[in-house]
C-alpha cells in the first residue's frame, strides 16, 4: 500500500517536475507534430515521453532497492531492528507472589547465526533468560525452564515491562510486540520496519551476484548459457519446423478449395488450443527430452504460421493477380514474383507472434520438466527459495523475449520496407 | 488481320438468394487494329464486366471472342490491362514493374534493357528508374502502369478507368499522353471510363451501353482522338462539336440514371 502511494506520487510528481521544469530548460523538438494544437484524441500526435521512460525504469529499481536495503539505492524504508533488546515479564506463582526477570533478545540479520547472549540468573524465583530471533520472524521464549515457579505448577505470566497481559492478548512494547501463546510462553516478534525480506525479494545487487556467479559457476550441471541457449535453441529450431510445414500449408489453403476445406477445420480447431494445454500430452508421447519440446514448439508455431500465409494470400489485391496474369506470368511466376512478395509482411507479423509464444511456451514447458533451460533453472532455484536466481531467470527471460522482438522488427523493415505502403 | 471480334456475349450468374443477374446481354463488335474505342454508361451496366470478358478473367455465358482467328479463353499477354490502382507491385521499383512481361518471358536485360528505357522516357519517368513505386504519385504511378503494359507489347490494351483516381490536372495531362502513346505505337485500345469528356477526347469509336441488361445502346464515331493527338486537348473541347456530343451524351446517361432509379422506386413500393 505504501509502495503504491509512492509509485504514484513519483508518477504524479515527476510529471510536474518535467512538465515544468526539465523541458522548459531543454529546447523541444520542433518538427511537425510539436505544431499540433489537438492532441487530446489524435493517437498519432501521442508519442513516448522519454523523460518519462527513463524516470519510470529508474523508479522501479528505486522501489526494489529501497524496499530491501540495497547498497545501491540512496534511500531506505525503515529497516528490520537489529541488536540487542530487552524485556521484563513479571510471574506471578501459584501462591500469588510475583516476580520480575528480564529477556535479553539478540535480533540478527537473516542467515546470520550469532551466539545466544549471556546473562546473570538474576534474583528471585524468576530467572533472566536470553534468545536469539532472526529479523522479521517472531520467537517462543519458555521463560520457565531456568525459572523456580514452572507454568507447569500454575506459575503464569501476568504483566510484560509492567503492562497488564494474558493469554490471547498482545502488547507492544519497546520490544516489538510481545504476546502469550496458548500455553502461556512468551513469544516475542521485533519491530519488523517496511523492507522486504530477501526470501521474498532479494536487493539488486543479490540478483546481479548472482548472476556473475551462475555464469562462471553455472547452475545444477549446467552454465547459465548452456539453459538460455538452450531454451532458445528449442524456441528457433520448434518454430523454423513450425513455419517450414505452417507457411505451405497456409499458401495451400488460400490457393485451393480442396486444402482450404480439408485443413481449415483442423487449423481453426487446433487455433484455439493454448500450446500449453499440449505439454501433458506431448510428455507422454515424446517425453521430457529434446524431441518433446521442439514438437511443442512445432504446434505452437504451426498455426499461428499457417494463418498468417493464408492471409497473406488472401490480402493479395486482385488487380494484382489479374494484372500479373495479363503481363504473361505462368501461375509459378505469379506465386513467385507476386504472391509470396505480397504475403511477406504478414508473415513477418505471424513470425513474430510465433516466436512471442514459442518464448513463453518453452519457459512453460521447461517449468514442468526438464533438464536444462531457463524455465527449469527457475523452477529448479524456487524449490530451494533461491528468490535472487528466480528473479534473474525472469529478467533475462524478459530481456531475452524483448531483444527478439527487436531483431524480427528490424528484420521486417529491412526485408519488408513496402508493408503498409500498398 | 488482327482484329478483336466479340460475338454475341452474354452474361448470366446466379445470386445467392435464388435469383440471378444478367450483366450483359448480346453484345457483339468488332475492333480492328489501331482502333481506340472508349466505353461509356451508367454505373452497373457492366462496363468492366465486358472488359474483364475480353481480358479472360471472366468466362462469358454464352457467346466468345476471337482475337486474330483464335479463341479467347484466358488472360494472355496478347492483351495488356492497365488498372484504375493499386495494379503495381510495390516489391519491385519502377524499372523492375516495366520490366516484368520481358522478365517473365524470360528474356535477358539485355534484350528489354534499351525499350523498357526508352518507354520510360517517354512516360517523362527516366529519373525515377530505381525509386520504389510506393513513393510516386498517383499520375506517375498510372505512368508506370502504362509502360509496363506497353514494355510487353500486346496486341490489344484494355484499360480500366485507368485515370479515374487522378486530378483533374494530372488526368489531363495524363489523356495526352495516353493519345500520343496510341498514335506512336498504333495499338488497339478499349478505354472504360466514367467521364464523358474523357471518352470524347479518347475515344475514335465511343460505345454507350445501357443497363439491365448490359447491352450496347448507341455507338459514335468521333474525329477528336485523331485532332487531339496534334493539338491542345482544351482546345479539342472548346470545338462546337463537342459540346454538342456531351450533351447529347450526358442527355443519354442522364435518362437511363432516371430508369434506373425510377424503377428501384418502385421495386421498393
Amino acid at each position: 500500500m505504501i509502495i503504491l502511494l509512492i509509485y504514484v506520487a513519483i508518477f504524479v510528481g515527476s510529471f510536474f517536475l518535467v512538465r515544468f521544469g526539465v523541458e522548459r530548460v531543454f529546447s523541444k523538438r520542433a518538427d511537425f507534430t510539436s505544431l499540433k494544437t489537438v492532441t487530446f484524441g489524435d493517437e498519432s500526435a501521442v508519442r513516448p515521453n522519454r523523460w518519462a521512460s527513463v524516470i519510470s525504469v529508474i523508479t522501479i529499481f528505486l522501489l526494489w532497492g529501497a524496499f530491501t536495503g540495497s547498497k545501491w539505492a540512496p534511500v531506505h524504508a525503515p529497516g528490520p531492528f537489529i541488536g540487542d533488546t530487552t524485556l521484563t515479564y513479571t510471574l506471578e506463582a501459584e501462591d500469588g507472589t510475583t516476580d520480575d526477570a528480564t529477556i535479553t533478545l539478540r535480533v540478527h540479520k537473516y542467515g546470520e547465526a550469532p551466539e545466544l547472549p549471556v546473562v546473570e540468573p538474576g534474583e528471585g524465583f524468576a530467572k533472566n533468560d536470553a534468545a536469539i530471533v532472526s529479523a522479521g520472524r517472531s520467537k517462543v521464549v519458555l521463560f520457565d525452564k531456568n525459572d523456580e515457579a514452572k507454568r507447569k505448577a500454575g506459575a503464569k505470566v501476568v504483566a510484560i515491562d509492567g503492562k497488564p497481559v494474558s493469554i490471547g492478548s498482545a502488547v507492544n512494547v519497546a520490544a516489538g510486540r510481545v504476546a502469550l501463546t496458548d500455553k502461556g510462553a512468551i513469544s516475542i516478534t521485533p519491530q519488523g520496519g517496511l523492507q522486504m525480506e530477501p526470501i521474498w525479494l532479494p536487493p539488486p545487487e543479490k540478483v546481479v551476484e548472482r548472476f556473475v556467479e551462475i555464469s562462471t559457476e553455472g547452475y545444477q550441471g549446467f552454465t547459465l548459457w548452456e539453459h538460455l541457449g538452450f531454451s532458445l535453441f528449442r524456441v528457433i529450431a520448434g518454430f523454423l519446423l513450425g513455419a517450414i510445414v505452417g507457411i505451405p500449408l497456409g499458401y495451400a489453403m488460400g490457393l485451393s478449395n480442396w486444402v482450404r476445406g480439408w485443413a481449415d477445420p483442423i487449423v481453426e480447431f487446433m487455433r484455439p488450443v493454448p500450446p500449453l494445454a499440449l505439454i501433458p500430452l506431448v510428455i507422454i508421447w515424446a517425453g521430457i527430452g529434446e524431441a518433446g519440446k521442439i514438437i511443442l514448439l512445432f504446434l505452437a508455431a504451426l498455426w499461428i504460421m499457417a494463418i498468417a500465409a493464408r492471409a497473406g494470400v488472401s490480402g493479395v489485391n486482385i488487380t494484382k493477380v489479374h494484372a500479373a496474369y495479363s503481363l504473361g506470368a505462368s501461375k509459378f511466376q505469379l506465386m513467385r514474383h507476386v504472391i509470396v512478395p505480397n504475403s511477406l509482411p504478414e508473415i513477418f507479423t505471424g513470425a513474430r507472434v510465433a516466436m512471442g509464444v514459442c518464448w513463453g511456451t518453452v519457459v512453460a514447458a521447461e517449468l514442468v520438466a526438464a533438464e536444462k533451460g531457463a524455465g527449469m533453472m527457475i523452477m529448479v532455484a524456487a524449490r530451494f527459495q533461491l528468490t535472487d536466481i528466480v528473479l534473474m531467470g525472469i529478467i533475462l527471460i524478459g530481456i531475452i523475449g524483448y531483444s527478439i522482438d527487436i531483431l524480427m522488427r528490424s528484420a521486417e523493415r529491412y526485408l519488408v520496407p513496402w508493408k503498409g505502403r500498398s | 488481320m488482327s482484329t478483336l471480334s466479340i460475338d454475341g456475349i452474354s452474361m448470366r450468374f446466379d445470386l445467392p438468394n435464388g435469383g440471378h443477374v444478367q450483366a450483359l446481354k448480346d453484345i457483339s463488335l468488332e475492333i480492328k487494329t489501331g482502333e481506340l474505342m472508349s466505353v461509356l454508361g451508367p454505373s452497373g451496366c457492366g462496363k468492366t464486366t465486358l472488359l474483364n470478358i475480353v481480358a479472360g478473367f471472366l468466362a462469358p455465358t454464352e457467346g466468345s471472342m476471337t482475337l486474330n482467328d483464335h479463341l479467347i479463353t484466358e488472360p494472355d499477354a496478347e492483351r495488356g490491362m492497365v488498372f484504375q490502382q493499386g495494379a503495381l507491385f510495390e516489391w519491385m521499383n519502377v524499372r523492375e514493374n516495366v520490366s516484368f512481361g520481358p522478365r517473365m518471358k524470360g528474356q535477358r536485360e539485355a534484350e528489354w534493357g534499351e525499350h523498357v528505357d526508352h518507354l520510360l522516357d517517354v512516360v517523362g519517368l527516366a529519373d525515377f528508374k530505381e525509386k520504389s513505386v510506393f513513393e510516386l504519385s498517383g499520375g506517375m504511378q498510372q505512368r508506370v502502369a502504362l509502360a509496363r503494359c506497353l514494355a510487353n507489347d500486346p496486341d490489344v490494351i484494355l484499360m480500366d478507368e485507368p485515370l479515374g483516381a487522378l486530378d483533374a490536372l494530372t488526368r489531363e495531362k495524363m489523356q495526352g499522353l495516353v493519345l500520343k502513346l496510341w498514335k506512336e505505337t498504333g495499338k488497339t485500345i478499349i478505354l472504360i471510363t466514367h467521364s464523358v469528356e474523357e471518352a470524347l477526347l479518347l475515344g475514335e469509336r465511343l460505345l454507350v451501353l445501357a443497363p439491365r441488361p448490359g447491352r450496347i445502346h448507341k455507338e459514335y464515331r468521333l474525329p477528336f482522338a485523331d485532332m487531339g493527338v496534334g493539338q491542345d486537348l482544351r482546345e479539342v473541347k472548346k470545338h462546337p462539336e463537342f459540346g454538342e456530343k456531351r450533351e447529347e451524351i450526358l442527355n443519354m446517361i442522364w435518362d437511363m440514371e432516371e430508369e434506373i432509379m425510377g424503377s428501384s422506386e418502385e421495386a421498393g413500393a
